[in-house]
């Protein structure tokens, strides 16, 4: 954070607003709900909505915990990052396993190489009720997908958990109403109207610390369904599979058996801002096997209470 | 690159059922090369697995599965574009009136409307409720896209007579700058590149107009400075600052301000900005401010420099009810207005807007998607400006106290035309 003094009301550029609308809607959940959660993958857009948390509530420290669905399958740079993250701000860390779900029985077990993104929802529902939190911030924007580009900033979800796509309340103004009853919840989003680029040039412009995987390095990778993915403990080659030796970077964090990496040399915060600005591939277009099973993938999961 | 927040501009469709909004945005993201390659391989694919031809631009912001089943948007669509000069924040709202209250919720926050409407039906009933809400909500600026001219074999003659019905309307209604346009959004005519097929029109494209607008933000006021208080942060070694979302008037260190309803002025000490310590704030910018008086200021109260604003806990309001079931008057409800949220009541109900006329009728009831003049009473006192001075201090909503639904929009005060 910058100490010097801004002389002039007129220095607001869009990232100003952007970020005072996040803000905004950190501290009107905060007030309005029981107990709030910040879900937290390690990735971008939740590195920016912790950033933000922390803003919203200096000098004090964060009025909720952080809360990682973890699937198991993690890049361990990412778990890194996660550890360093949430030490840098004194946040709780709270972690719901979706490896505990698979061994309680919750859900079925894909077995050691099965993609566990769809499983989470349950790991998350379960901890949702099992903590008792009425309010889950996520790091979800309305540019990533077109059932996410409908959703209100504050969601509804009803005690089992459901978003409603028909029936979302009306969201008037900046008048976020989170009332919920027993057993209800909501999600709140304070990136709704970020874009990839926006996210981008605001790291840059905060100087964030990211997850070393954004940026460009050597890596092995195995091409696989239209997708770059890096060879290790959870992608093994399949036969007449060539591992490569590639300058790739990763566009998006999620799972490490679904996500592409990118043919990218951008290995600078102001290089990604660059390759991002001429892109003409989505982020999870290019990189995202969990969006790939059907025309409203993102929908159906939402549905049942994915983030 | 940067962009100054002038250059943001968030603009939200209006218009009836099957009039071409979604296309005419499909059309406009398509055209200005808004959508990635896998974005519009999706579109494709989705039109050809539906039978609708080689691209169905509504699919661009139609994303949910039964719109696309039916054909209509249910709830609004955010889409963000960008072109070398401006920022847009596109809201495509649903046409049908079953969705109403899915509009209001996009033209709530937009500071220009784009009115679609289909050139061989005119102004339908459901246009006219749109631009009625449109203009409730404060927007002053539209852009009128007369769709389908192609449908008319490019006629002047019907356009004329659309936009003369359609500006008798806008004017009715008070808004300040209304630009039609003709256009074919199916074949993409006069959407971003002009058409060869309107010799005798010599106005802009439907994005240079959007361009060009001087539409100013909704979050512009002619009140005071406000700061209404969400929250309030202990600063290490003792004192307080409190935080909220600024909005009216630019604030300045050293402003005698008013912390309401309590009546206490207070001096401005310090502002701090999410990018630091500054002098001054312009509205829009979330902001904590250190006051040079102890006071016991807290979530609900408010910040206000002169002109003040007004406290009460009985006011003239302009409702557009959602709730599924009729509203009458003594109906309690909880409201609402800014951070503060207190039980209320409909004391009164003066009157039912009468869609085709604009004219004020007598009623015992609001049922769904109904326009009204009512008396709010509260039981805690509101520090409110006029919906037309603020429209974050002028503006609540009505929360059904069982199902904690959002049952109603509301703006302090009677908007001119009614």
């Amino acid at each position: 954070m910058t100490a010097s003094i801004l002389q002039a009301p007129d220095m607001t550029d869009h990232l100003d607003l952007l970020e005072s609308h996040a803000i905004f809607i950190l501290r009107e959940v905060v007030a309005e709900c029981e107990k709030p959660v910040l879900l937290f993958s390690g990735g971008k857009d939740s590195a920016v909505l912790l950033h933000l948390a922390a803003k919203a509530f200096a000098p004090q420290s964060l009025p909720f915990p952080v809360m990682h669905v973890d699937t198991g399958q993690n890049f361990p740079e990412v778990l890194d990052f996660r550890d360093d993250a949430v030490a840098r701000h004194g946040a709780r860390l709270v972690v719901a396993s979706v490896q505990e779900s698979i061994d309680q029985g919750r859900v079925a077990d894909p077995g050691p190489l099965g993609p566990r993104n769809r499983l989470q929802t349950v790991t998350l529902l379960d901890a949702i009720t099992a903590h008792g939190f009425d309010a889950a911030f996520g790091g979800a924007r309305r540019d990533e997908d077109k059932a996410r580009a409908k959703e209100r900033i504050l969601s509804f979800r009803d005690a089992f958990g459901q978003w409603d796509p028909r029936q979302q309340r009306p969201e008037l103004w900046q008048l976020y109403q989170g009332r919920v009853n027993p057993g209800e919840h909501l999600r709140a989003f304070p990136l709704s109207d970020w874009t990839e680029l926006d996210i981008w040039q605001y790291i840059e412009r905060e100087n964030m610390a990211l997850p070393k995987i954004y940026f460009a390095h050597e890596r092995e990778v195995v091409r696989r369904d239209g997708m770059l993915l890096a060879v290790g403990p959870f992608v093994e080659p399949r036969p007449g599979e060539e591992v490569e030796r590639l300058v790739v970077r990763f566009r998006t964090v999620g799972d490490a058996n679904l996500t592409g990496a990118v043919l990218s040399n951008a290995a600078t915060l102001a290089a990604i801002v660059n390759e991002i600005a001429l892109a003409n591939v989505s982020e999870r277009g290019a990189t995202r096997g969990d969006d790939k099973f059907s025309e409203t993938a993102m929908e159906d999961r939402k549905r049942e209470g994915y983030f | 690159m940067k962009l100054a927040a002038k250059d943001l501009l968030r603009l939200a469709t209006v218009g009836s059922v099957d009039d071409g909004k979604s296309t005419l945005i499909g059309r406009l993201l398509v055209d200005t090369r808004q959508l990635f390659d896998d974005q519009l391989d999706a579109v494709a694919a989705a039109s050809e697995k539906r039978g609708v031809g080689d691209l169905d631009l509504s699919f661009v912001t139609d994303g949910l599965r039964a719109e696309r089943e039916q054909g209509i948007t249910i709830d609004v669509a955010y889409r963000y574009a960008a072109t070398p000069t401006r920022k847009f924040i596109i809201a495509d709202c649903p046409g049908h009136v079953q969705y109403t209250r899915n509009m209001a919720t996009g033209a709530s926050t937009a500071d220009l409307a784009l009115v679609v409407l289909n050139v061989a039906h005119g102004v339908k009933e459901q246009t006219r409720r749109h631009l009625c809400i449109a203009a409730l909500l404060g927007v002053r600026t539209i852009i009128v896209a007369v769709n389908k001219m192609d449908e008319v074999n490019w006629s002047e003659s019907a356009y004329v007579a659309v936009v003369d019905e359609l500006t008798t309307l806008a004017n009715e209604l008070g808004f300040e700058s209304v630009t039609p346009i003709p256009v074919s959004a199916l074949l993409g005519e006069n959407v971003v590149e002009r058409s060869s097929h309107l010799d005798w029109y010599a106005g802009p494209s439907v994005l240079q107009a959007l361009e060009a607008c001087d539409a100013g933000s909704w979050t512009h006021a002619g009140s005071g400075s406000r700061l209404p208080i969400q929250w309030v942060l202990r600063q290490n070694g003792g004192g307080r600052t409190y935080a909220g979302m600024l909005n009216g008037s630019t604030l300045h260190e050293g402003d005698t301000v008013t912390l309401l309803p309590a009546n206490i002025e207070t001096t401005i000490t310090s502002i701090t900005s999410g990018s630091g310590p500054r002098h001054a704030a312009t509205a829009g910018l979330s902001i904590d401010v250190g006051l040079a008086d102890e006071t016991d200021a807290g979530r609900g109260d408010l910040l206000a420099t002169s002109p003040l604003p007004t406290v009460t806990k009985e006011f003239e309001a302009t409702v557009c009810w959602f709730g599924e079931q009729p509203v009458r008057a003594g109906q309690r409800l909880r409201l609402k207005h800014t951070t503060k949220v207190t039980p209320a009541r409909i004391r009164e109900l003066s009157g039912v807007v009468d869609i085709e006329t604009l004219s004020v009728e007598a009623g015992t009831q609001l049922a769904t998607n109904d326009i009204g003049l009512v008396t709010i009473q509260t039981a805690d006192a509101l520090v409110v400006d006029d919906y037309r001075d603020n429209r974050v201090t002028g503006s609540f909503v009505l929360i059904d106290e069982v199902t904690n639904a959002t049952v109603a929009a509301g703006m302090v005060g009677r908007a001119s035309f009614l």
